[in-house]
């Protein structure tokens, strides 16, 4: 271990090296750390199980007249509904910016712009909510409207339209709160990609729409998937600005832009949790169950489609 | 060399999710409060001196009330802390229930099994609703140029069921001749969360509107249609925010929109602290309940041409029996201070409530007395 030149790589020796107390002290921590977060997962996992097993076999008679299913069905269809708006809008518009940022964009602008994303993510759920409520749903309204009186044969804008309080304007606030999320995630993958490819590209003729086309995103897929995926995480647990700004009115819809909107999970055990007892609570947590679940899922599509497209 | 993209960006991903799915979950469950009472070591019960901690969890609808009965309890009683959760009227009883906190404000009255899981908690006493906050509920409407609109509780429910949609139709101009009333859409609002409030709006419609609401009166909305807004303070934004919408809230904070004068009888009622004072003077005690408990069933079609039925009336909890005489000292003293002359005059004050008669105020001390 003293100054000599470099020795050759072959040359290492392959004897034990003797284990120094910091190696592990370091090894037990993060260990440790590993094993508390199994734990913690296992723990949560646990206690919606225990929980939510009274309401799971409880006869419809005693949560309220309808069976388990037939209650969460409208919530789940609401919390999916909401989280796909909110990534056909934000993914899209993320991995723009994220182009923007790392190929168009001057480098004096690049920086500042980055940060400012960034600085989104910082911003409470609670404050988008508010924000979504007083307004961006009152702005939206004459958009509504016209949408409502030029394209109301089609169902997603059928109407009436009263607020902005709406699935649509849901999905828009929720799209702007997973935006940095998936830019952060893609900027940086974009950025990785092989200086030499990219100038590969633009020397076989192409131009710079080509080369971003042909070099630097089939080299992000799997990254900006996974940033999808995670901002999908966000969109599906979003509880205070959902609760805040939709006008919920049960029941399974495709209409968009009506007061009469389907809830999502979330934000209903958000909302009806302060005056639940008994039995009412154990279905909350059932709910959130039937959430937890969908998450791992979503989760575990995620994994999938990454590993695909990185072997392709 | 993707490989190495991937895990920067996959592991970070389980992490966040898993982080998520825990903040969830811990958001279910209710906060609960600091428990422990301080046992006061030393002092005698007998005294007078409420001293240590007191722990109350509950109606948030209580809450602007609450905070001027600590303040006012504070003066006279310095050695008494009083910490109350607005967590809603079911944490707080569960809270209750479990001997979390000492005390539980309710927007409604224990239910039968509740009193009997009361028995354990209570050491051999029973539970006890003790009413301590009584406030009109006014529907307010948000629609130009038009102000003390008449309403009949038919025409309110039929407004509330999507029955009536414009606010010109004929059985609203019927009510109000000589009134000019615009072809606006209207917009009915109404709680998305489960409330107090919403009990006894629905209650109010189903007993006052001659079979035109036909739903059950319950906390969770029950009829389709309408804007549903979260919390009082959603309700008002969304009432504002729209013309032509009607909706129900809180009198003390619905203040700066129109209020429907209602039908009662052959005239029209507006929502005043007085005119549910009067309201509360026909209610009837509920059957079937414990020596001292004082739960009462609103009259919602009063025979006083001038009380206006549209009003909640909440509960303080307490036990009769306490294992802890400081902690039964506390919460008797507490309650006696909330419900007295003085207390109540500081809730009108501070949320607009309107005080508890002095009939009613002997039959609380009555009850109070059992608290041991």
């Amino acid at each position: 271990m003293t100054a000599t030149s470099t020795p050759p790589r072959e040359a290492v020796p392959q004897q034990r090296v003797r284990q120094r107390p910091g190696d592990r002290i370091f090894a037990g921590l993060s260990t440790a750390a590993a094993v508390m977060i199994l734990v913690i997962l296992a723990g949560v996992a646990v206690f919606l199980v225990w929980q939510a097993a009274p309401a799971l076999v409880a006869a419809p008679e005693q949560i309220g007249g309808e069976s388990f299913w037939a209650q969460v069905t409208p919530l789940l269809f609401g919390t999916v509904l909401s989280a796909a708006l909110a990534l056909l809008i934000g993914a899209p518009l993320g991995v723009s910016i994220a182009l923007f940022i790392t190929h168009f964009a001057p480098r004096k602008l690049a920086a500042p712009l980055g940060y400012i994303i960034d600085l989104l993510a910082a911003i409470p759920s609670i404050v988008y909510g508010l924000w979504g409520v007083f307004v961006f749903a009152p702005a939206v309204v004459p958009i509504y409207t016209w949408l409502n009186e030029n394209l109301g044969w089609f169902p997603l804008f059928a109407g009436p339209v009263a607020s902005g309080r709406t699935m649509l304007t849901v999905g828009l606030v929720l799209a702007v709160m997973v935006l940095p999320v998936i830019t952060a995630l893609s900027r940086e993958v974009f950025r990785q990609t092989p200086t030499l490819q990219q100038e590969a590209a633009l020397a076989l003729g192409a131009t710079r729409w080509e080369m971003i086309k042909y070099a630097v995103i089939p080299y992000g897929k799997s990254g900006v998937v996974a940033a999808s995926m995670l901002g999908l995480g966000r969109a599906l647990g979003e509880t205070m600005a959902v609760a805040a700004v939709l006008s919920i009115g049960g029941g399974i819809t495709f209409n968009l832009i009506s007061n009469q909107n389907p809830a999502t999970i979330a934000a209903n055990i958000a909302l009806q949790f302060p005056e639940s007892t008994g039995i009412g609570v154990n279905l909350l947590i059932a709910t959130g169950l039937v959430l937890f679940v969908i998450t791992f899922l979503v989760n575990f599509a995620a994994r999938a489609i990454v590993a695909r497209t990185t072997k392709g | 060399m993707k490989r190495s993209t991937l895990g920067r960006a996959a592991i970070p991903a389980a992490i966040v999710l898993s982080l998520g799915l825990a903040s969830c979950a811990s958001n279910e469950q209710p906060t609960d409060s600091a428990t422990s009472a301080d046992p006061g070591a030393g002092s005698s019960s007998s005294a007078p001196e409420l001293e240590g901690t007191l722990n109350g969890a509950g109606s948030s609808a209580q809450q602007a009330a609450m905070q001027s009965w600590i303040a006012g309890i504070t003066n006279t009683s310095p050695g008494l802390t009083v910490n109350y959760d607005p967590a809603g009227s079911g944490a707080g009883r569960t809270q209750f229930l479990s001997g979390a906190v000492q005390f539980a404000g309710s927007d409604a009255y224990l239910k039968d099994e509740e009193l009997t899981k009361a028995q354990e908690r209570c050491n051999g006493g029973t539970a006890i609703d003790i009413p301590d906050y009584v406030s009109p509920i006014a529907i307010a409407y948000n629609l130009e140029g038009v102000k003390d609109l008449k309403l009949s509780p038919e025409v309110i429910a039929q407004i509330f069921d999507g029955k009536i949609t414009t606010w010109n139709d004929p059985a609203i101009a019927a009510e109000n001749a000589g009134v000019t009333l615009p072809a606006t859409a209207i917009n009915p609002v109404h709680r998305a969360d489960e409330s107090g409030t919403t009990a006894n709006f629905t209650d109010y419609l189903s007993k006052a509107s001659n079979g035109a609401w036909s739903y059950k009166p319950g906390q969770e909305w029950p009829a389709q249609g309408g804007e549903a807004a979260q919390g009082t303070s959603g309700v008002v934004a969304a009432i504002k925010a729209t013309a032509g919408s009607i909706g129900y809230a809180d009198e003390s904070q619905a203040k700066d929109l129109g209020h429907v004068q209602v039908k009662v009888g052959s005239g029209y009622v507006g929502p005043t602290a007085e005119a549910a004072a009067k309201a509360l003077d026909e209610a009837t005690p509920a059957s079937g309940r414990p020596e001292g408990d004082i739960a009462l069933d609103i009259n919602r079609t009063p025979t006083a041409t001038d009380a206006y039925p549209v009003i909640l009336v909440s509960y303080l909890i307490g036990c009769t029996s306490y294992a802890d005489a400081t902690e039964a000292a506390n919460v008797k003293g507490f309650f006696t201070y909330v419900t007295s002359k003085e207390g109540q005059d500081a809730a009108a004050k501070a949320a607009g409530s309107a005080p508890i008669s002095d009939s009613l105020r002997e039959q609380i001390t009555t009850s109070l007395e059992l608290i041991k």
